[in-house]
């Protein structure tokens, strides 16, 4: 290693440099460098929304927990709930998200063709989840479990049904960054919108991951292996 | 260095990583299908894991409850990394300090309901036993 290499800067030192000298734009993150790139500020701004609406669930969570023995001598999650139903569920909105991320890797590499073939995978995909939990939804309903049956029930529609209609929105949004894409090409703000879009669509997974797990798997448990 | 470190050059490939890239290796497509692919692999085989372990009776039954809220959260933890590439990256400090503070909250949102409402249950007067006082 040559002495000059040994004398420079060290990008992460914290304490105070010399005039001049914080200006490398390699420690970013360390709010010395000039300000973050757009990408990262988007990126950071989009995040926080998402952990709000994270909370927001995690309300839900709480409220169908609290509530999940009250069933006012209804029908109990046990003999409700079909877990072939959930099993499909889940793999159509996990394939989607990996066909989100492979959408994300066709926009970086600028291929419209790719881009647009992996988001209309990416969209029926939410699609076909969207219909088998309406469709069990509506077989719910039929069956004298809707949610005005129990407290039991109103939680559980509401928990599942603010995950679906939150799968609906993304489908909507989904549909229109392939136009945006389509028309406007692969545009520095476009791509910031569909970075916000796929980050809204993983996160989206993660809460289905709690949801299949805490609701559907441990929910049909029989009563006396419950905690 | 300065002059091939543009703001926003960003990464050719992986567009949707919410930080990090900026003094990151690049890494070429083939790197980044393969993690997501790996990503895929985990998440698949902890789904499968979850749905067995529901349906085994090779584990202890009071402690399926339990398997099956690590089984999530390590799956939870798989699509962070791998889909929406939270890492160690400087760029990603403060996304990893929002994370952490969303944990807590949904943490005490969770776990202090169902503390305070065991605890309320468990002091009321039944249901039964206030309908007959009622009458």
């Amino acid at each position: 290693m040559s002495s000059e290499a040994l004398r420079a800067p060290d990008p992460y030192q914290l304490e105070p440099r010399p005039a001049g000298a914080h200006a490398s734009p390699a420690v970013t993150g360390h709010g010395a460098g000039g300000p973050a790139p757009k990408r990262i500020v988007v990126g950071y701004g989009f995040w926080i929304f998402l952990l709000s609406d994270v909370i927001m669930f995690a309300s839900f969570f709480a409220a169908y927990a609290v509530l999940f023995k009250n069933t006012a001598g209804g029908p109990t999650a046990e003999q409700l709930f079909d877990l072939h139903n959930t099993a499909v569920e889940t793999a159509c909105l996990l394939a989607s998200t990996f066909t989100c991320g492979m959408a994300s890797l066709a926009v970086g590499q600028r291929s419209q063709k790719w881009t647009q073939i992996f988001l209309l995978l990416t969209g029926l995909l939410g699609l076909a989840f969207i219909t088998l939990e309406v469709r069990e939804f509506l077989s719910l309903v039929h069956r004298g479990a809707g949610p005005s049956r129990s407290a039991f029930l109103s939680s559980f529609f509401t928990l599942v049904g603010c995950h679906g209609v939150h799968v609906s929105a993304g489908i909507l949004w989904l549909g229109t960054m392939m136009a945006q894409f389509y028309a406007k090409g692969f545009r520095q703000d476009i791509r910031h919108r569909f970075l916000c879009f796929s980050l809204f669509w993983h996160a989206l997974d993660i809460i289905w991951v709690g949801i299949f797990s805490l609701v559907y798997l441990v929910g049909t448990l029989p009563p006396e292996l419950l905690p | 260095m300065s002059s091939e470190h543009e703001f926003d050059a960003g990464s050719t490939v992986g567009e949707d990583r919410p930080a990090g890239g900026g003094g990151a290796p690049e890494r070429t497509l083939g790197q980044e299908v393969g993690s997501y692919v790996l990503g895929l692999a985990l998440a698949v085989g902890l789904t499968a894991a979850s749905f067995w372990v529901r349906g085994t009776d090779l584990v202890y039954g009071p402690g399926l409850a339990m398997a099956l809220l690590v089984l999530a959260v390590a799956q939870m933890g798989i699509h962070l990394i791998f889909f929406l590439h939270i890492t160690t990256d400087p760029d990603n400090a403060n996304n990893v300090l929002a994370l952490a503070f969303g944990v807590l909250i949904v943490c005490l949102i969770v776990f202090g309901s169902l503390w305070v409402m065991e605890h309320l249950n468990h002091n009321m007067v039944p249901m039964q036993e206030l309908m007959r006082m009622q009458r």
